[in-house]
């Protein structure tokens, strides 16, 4: 008997071909696409960014040619933006590390108040005499930032690690009860005259700026980045020789990658949780200090803009690598600060929601091709 | 052929010329299939002979590239299951398609047109009862599916048939999940459907029953069929094995003497228990020594998975001992078992066995990143493990643009070779690997059964389990046959007989159960 | 610190959690987690007053903060369901977009005027049933009616219906409802829009019914996520999630009246004398969401109860040889 193969109903419409879209899964992945979908994700954001403010009544471009110019436009700005972008590389790079590991730390806003609470309890408890000089006050001021950071980011990895718990809701939970209790001893017992501010902290307790040396180098004069960029440089460099060059790191690549053939390789998956998010709750610690000893040198309610935030898409824009997020840092502390001019005062968090959007809608391409087919109809 | 001239009942299905191909395998080459209507017709073969894609195909699931189906004299093209469903076709297949958390009534109805929109539950319960009573098939209507054992579920599956009024169930192997009890409900229950007018397929590579059970028997062998419609009266169990595990010998392999050194595993009165909860090994003794080959032949799911799980680290035993070179640890995490020096290469390559998005180099450390040279205190040598994995890639021949590149990327064989450098490269003193040849060419098959070998010259011992009889008789010195959990033969390669080994794979045969089998020479 | 009062605030403003919570439960039953509700229900306050100003309409603003939920929800569904994005980032950035469209939107906002707000009613006989009448029943919002209405059609559509069986494969096994020729794909974007609808009308409550006025983020300030960890509490049952909407609700009423008295039970309110401590009040109600979680987690381990099975996991049919 002859074999036929299984045909579609005869066409009443032969003749008529018909184009239609397929997805199909991809087998290989050329190198160069995961570059491409960012890039082509980060413009089409901007795209739809543009129209969506000129449907609510804005000019886009006059608004991003804004952004660049008071970002980027002079020695003066630039530096102002490097400021905005130092808390952000280190909770970049607390959220890169996390979610390396498939841990969804979205408490790096708490640990970030948490890191600044503990810096500013260095000098107001005090708990180093005051006098003291910076070299012994700043690091025990980074200690006590880090310290905090770390205690409260390993509240949800050990509950996680213990007891399964969503780590996603503890850390939002957690983000709000760390605003609250920097509110509480803003708004008392280190309030000063009453207002919602600290005192001033004494110079032994500023981070170094540029500005410091403007005697020796006039070029420097006003320029406020300060030491926490540094700390954010090193911290970049310490991340990325931690993921790629000590055991640990090797492990917690593993267990991101491949829970199971984690376990195949005799890894202990709770130790590092804990562990993870300790370190990723220092980072962010540490980036709360740098941002109470470095820009406003002194306690109050609001000293963040939703660093730990921004931080989530500056990690996911970096695809999780510290070098990136240096780099993803700068472009959205740009956006930060230009942001702060620009009405509406949402205009900055919608780019952001549409950027991160379209880069997960982007990753589509990495795992399937796009088919046009002709098809008979 | 089928006799067809002496037996007037007309055919539920009929299947001609039949041609299924996917990326790398010609898993059915012009099947004919015939069921009679009121029959229990027993499809017969290994793991990989293409019965349970011939009757995916039947089912709706796949769409062949060739042949023709008539169900019940008209021809019929499905497109999905429902398509087969409605034409009056229902297959239960071995993993079933259940909602655990809901009841048995919810499970039938689910998809259905009717109720319209109130679940009345308690109409359906009784509905649903009195047909599970009609046919046998005691199950309470209001349990949840979780509640049940595997034996009720299986039969919630095939009430979900017989609800959307099945003529032809199509059941795939079965009895691999039954107690022996429950696949004698079974029997019965089939029995009975089948002198009511219905008529069933019976996939199973398990001669026992497919003699006690079945009317005629269909047997496949890779892709073909080897033997079409016979009656089970004029076939024997050994002619069957025969036909099922077949003779060639696709390599031959050079082999150095075997020296049998000191016992390196000693399994006694093992068990464990599978993942739902039944026992999956029941008392396996065994030693193995260095420098020699254990081969674990069998069809997949009679524990072999468990067996290598326990050995490594990834399941716990229930009883019995477990000795590797003298050091007894029975339960032990996966991190002892490679201190132990017990490598393993798993059936999972991709989910298990490499990390997908990591590099070559990443994956090759995977084992000895632990220690020195690869580690130094808390850090990785990164040029060490460059230079460690270059070595590794060149000596085992990887093809990969450099050892940077991402594991996904790599071709079937090109990551068993990763696996098997992995572990040889920690010298193991045992090691485990788990169907290492499947989905492979030829190719790269010959290269993984020379490494198995080389191990062996350099007196590793090595367990080999696979579902290929022809590569455990090529590659080990002794085979072991596991049936439902059992080692129910040992034997030295070189006086085996595949016959004979088919029969006990397939539950024929008397189980030779406890005694272990030492090394020639030793009494 | 009237109980009655108490209580009755908390259904009142509980009906925002409780709608939140209902519209994920019918998403995460579907087996798709949407973590953008704060988002949702940003945008459905924003749009909701905003058109009761505009149009001094507040059905309007009803209908319209409803749909501005939804529209997001759409977003969301073809991202994780025909994209199979990651749901977890998924939701996030659509936190981020609702929330960042919302102020700009509600960017004059602030400064408008009163409105008028939807109808208070008092249930004529119900009302006077001793407890439960003063509380339940007694000058709520029709809103809060309708929430009782809801969470009654919820349990019924999800426990009783045909759909409602098909709901549940759909979360649990997607396989075996695929198999009997139940369309996952459809079902999923269906409840996960429903799930948006729910977050918009969640929020415009809050802007129509409860604290009238825009104020940015703190017009919602949270409500999104304490729902989301409500529905984890609810163990997925929508009679549980409105006794815990409530319950929570009334608590935050409580901790907001115990600054008050001067006195509690005779001693010194510490609260009325040094108002800083009323911080720790504020913190109570999260720690209250992480106490709880950790509890049902072992909860969930010893019953063998849990999450919908396929919940967060973007269901690929298996091959279909064409």
């Amino acid at each position: 008997m002859t074999a036929t193969a299984p045909t579609r109903r005869p066409a009443r419409t032969a003749g008529r071909l018909r184009w239609s879209l397929r997805l199909e899964r991809r087998l290989e992945v050329p190198r160069w696409l995961p570059v491409a979908t960012t890039v082509g994700a980060v413009v089409a954001a901007l795209v739809i960014s543009g129209i969506v403010l000129w449907i609510a009544g804005g000019d886009p471009i006059a608004i991003f040619v804004h952004i660049a110019r008071s970002s980027f436009g002079s020695l003066g700005v630039l530096s102002d933006t490097l400021v905005k972008a130092t808390p952000l590389i280190l909770t970049g790079l607390a959220c890169a590390l996390a979610f390396r590991m498939r841990l969804w730390n979205i408490g790096a806003e708490g640990q970030f108040l948490m890191g600044a609470w503990g810096a500013s309890a260095v000098v107001l408890i005090p708990i180093v005499p005051a006098g003291a000089p910076s070299i012994v006050t700043i690091p025990v001021m980074m200690v006590a930032g880090m310290a905090a950071g770390a205690a409260y980011g390993a509240i949800p990895g050990l509950l996680k690690a213990v007891r399964g718990v969503n780590e996603i809701i503890v850390t939002l939970m957690l983000n709000y009860i760390a605003f609250l209790w920097l509110s509480y001893w803003v708004f008392g017992p280190w309030s000063e005259g009453g207002f919602q501010l600290s005192r001033p902290f004494p110079p032994e307790a500023w981070l170094p700026r540029l500005s410091d040396a403007a005697e020796a180098v006039p070029a420097f004069a006003g320029l406020t980045v300060h030491l926490g960029l540094v700390f954010g440089l090193v911290a970049a460099v310490l991340v990325r020789f931690f993921l790629f060059r000590s055991r640990r790191g090797y492990e917690v690549r593993l267990i991101g990658d491949s829970p199971r053939a984690a376990r195949y390789a005799g890894i202990d998956v709770t130790r590092n949780t804990v562990l993870v998010f300790a370190m990723s709750g220092a980072l962010a610690g540490l980036a709360g200090m740098s941002e109470v000893a470095g820009v406003v040198h002194r306690l109050q309610q609001a000293i963040s803009p939703g660093y730990g935030f921004t931080a989530i898409i500056v990690a996911y824009i970096a695809k999780l690598h510290p070098y990136g997020v240096v780099v993803a840092s700068i472009a959205f502390g740009a956006l930060i600060l230009a942001g702060r001019e620009i009405q509406p005062s949402g205009i900055p968090a919608m780019i952001q929601g549409i950027i991160l959007f379209s880069l997960i809608a982007s990753e589509v391409f990495l795992r399937y091709r796009i088919l046009f087919e002709r098809r008979d109809a | 052929m089928s006799d067809a001239p002496t037996d007037p009942r007309p055919l539920a299905v009929e299947m001609r010329g039949i041609v299924k191909r996917f990326p790398r395998v010609v898993a059915n080459d012009g099947v004919d299939f015939e069921l009679r209507i009121g029959e229990v017709h027993a499809l017969l073969g290994e793991n990989g002979a293409g019965k349970s894609t011939l009757m995916n195909v039947l089912d709706g699931l796949y769409r062949p590239d060739a042949g023709e189906i008539r169900v019940f004299g008209r021809p019929v093209e499905f497109r999905s299951p429902r398509d087969a469903i409605a034409a009056g076709l229902g297959m239960v297949h071995q993993h079933f398609a259940l909602v655990p958390t809901q009841t048995v009534t919810e499970n039938v109805l689910l998809g259905l047109p009717r109720p319209r929109f109130r679940l009345d539950a308690g109409r359906y319960d009784d509905e649903i009862a009195d047909l599970a009573r009609r046919h046998g098939l005691a199950v309470d209507p209001r349990a949840r599916v979780w509640q049940l054992s595997v034996g009720e579920q299986q039969r919630v599956e095939i009430l979900k048939m017989l609800y959307r009024g099945a003529r032809v169930l199509i059941l795939d192997e079965p009895t691999a999940v039954l107690a022996p009890q429950e696949a004698a409900d079974l029997f019965r229950t089939l029995r009975s459907m089948v002198a009511d007018g219905t008529s069933v397929v019976f996939i199973s590579h398990k001669l026992a029953e497919v003699a006690r059970i079945a009317d005629r028997v269909t047997v496949m062998r890779r892709g073909k069929v080897a033997a079409a419609g016979i009656p089970i009266a004029e076939t024997t169990t050994a002619g069957l094995a025969h036909l099922m595990v077949g003779h060639d010998v696709l390599e031959t392999i050079e082999r150095t003497q075997r020296s049998a050194g000191p016992v390196v595993l000693s399994m006694r009165d093992v068990e464990a228990e599978g993942d739902r909860g039944r026992p999956a090994l029941r008392g396996i003794t065994l030693e193995v020594h260095s420098g020699e080959t254990l081969g674990v032949a069998g069809v997949a799911g009679n524990g072999q998975s468990e067996l290598a799980q326990v050995l490594t680290g990834l399941r716990r035993c229930s009883a019995g001992s477990i000795t590797v070179n003298g050091v007894e640890t029975s339960s032990r995490s996966p991190r002892q078992a490679i201190g132990q020096r017990v490598a393993h290469v798993p059936e999972d390559r991709t989910g298990v066995g490499t990390a997908p998005n990591l590099s070559v180099a990443d994956n090759l450390i995977m084992k000895s990143y632990r220690d020195a040279p690869l580690a130094r205190r808390w850090t990785i040598d990164s040029g060490a493990v460059r230079r460690f994995a270059n070595r590794l890639r060149e000596t085992y021949a990887i093809a990969a643009p450099s050892v940077e590149t991402e594991a996904r990327l790599l071709s079937g064989g090109n990551l068993q070779r990763l696996i098997l450098a992995r572990e040889i490269a920690t010298q193991p003193r045992l090691m485990v690997a788990v169907q290492p040849t499947r989905g492979l060419d030829v190719g790269a098959i010959a290269t993984v059964h020379r490494l198995l070998l080389d191990q062996r010259a350099a007196g590793a011992a090595t367990i080999l389990i696979s579902e290929d009889l022809d590569e455990v008789l090529a590659v080990a010195d002794r085979v072991a046959v596991m049936y439902e959990g059992r080692l129910v033969g040992l034997f030295d390669a070189e006086d085996a007989d595949v016959a004979e080994i088919g029969l006990l794979m397939t539950g024929g045969g008397a189980p030779t159960a406890g005694t272990p089998v030492s090394a020639p020479g030793v009494p | 610190m009237d109980p009655t009062i108490i209580l009755a605030a908390g259904v009142a403003s509980g009906t925002v959690l409780l709608f939140a919570a209902v519209g994920e439960i019918f998403a995460e039953r579907a087996g798709v987690l949407n973590l953008g509700v704060e988002g949702m229900m940003l945008m459905g306050a924003v749009v909701a007053f905003g058109a009761a100003v505009a149009t001094g309409n507040p059905w309007l603003g009803l209908a319209l903060g409803t749909l501005a939920g939804g529209l997001l929800a759409v977003l969301h569904a073809i991202i994780t369901i025909s994209f199979q994005a990651e749901q977890v980032v998924s939701g996030l950035a659509l936190t981020f977009l609702g929330s960042g469209l919302a102020r700009v939107l509600g960017e004059d906002l602030s400064k408008a005027g009163a409105i008028s707000l939807l109808p208070k009613m008092t249930v004529p006989i119900l009302s006077a049933v001793p407890g439960i009448g003063p509380v339940f029943f007694t000058d709520q919002s029709v809103l809060v009616y309708f929430g009782f209405v809801v969470v009654v059609v919820t349990w019924y559509w999800i426990g009783r219906t045909r759909p409602g069986l098909h709901l549940r494969a759909v979360g649990e096994s997607p396989t075996a409802a695929d198999s009997l020729g139940v369309d996952v794909y459809r079902l999923r974007y269906a409840y996960v829009i429903v799930g948006g609808l729910f977050a918009g009308l969640a929020g415009a409550t809050i802007t129509l019914a409860v604290s009238p006025g825009w104020f940015g983020d703190l017009t919602v300030n949270g409500q999104g996520w304490i729902a989301v960890a409500l529905v984890i509490f609810a163990q997925w049952s929508p009679m549980r999630a409105a006794v815990g909407a409530y319950l929570f609700a009334a608590i935050r009423r409580m901790l907001i009246d115990i600054q008050g008295p001067e006195q509690i039970f005779g001693i010194p309110n510490p609260f009325f004398y040094d108002h800083t401590l009323t911080f720790f009040l504020e913190m109570v109600p999260y720690i209250l969401i992480v106490a709880v979680l950790v509890a049902v987690s072992g909860e969930a381990l010893r019953k063998r109860l849990g999450a919908p099975a396929a919940l967060g996991i973007p269901y690929v049919r298996g091959e279909r040889g064409h």
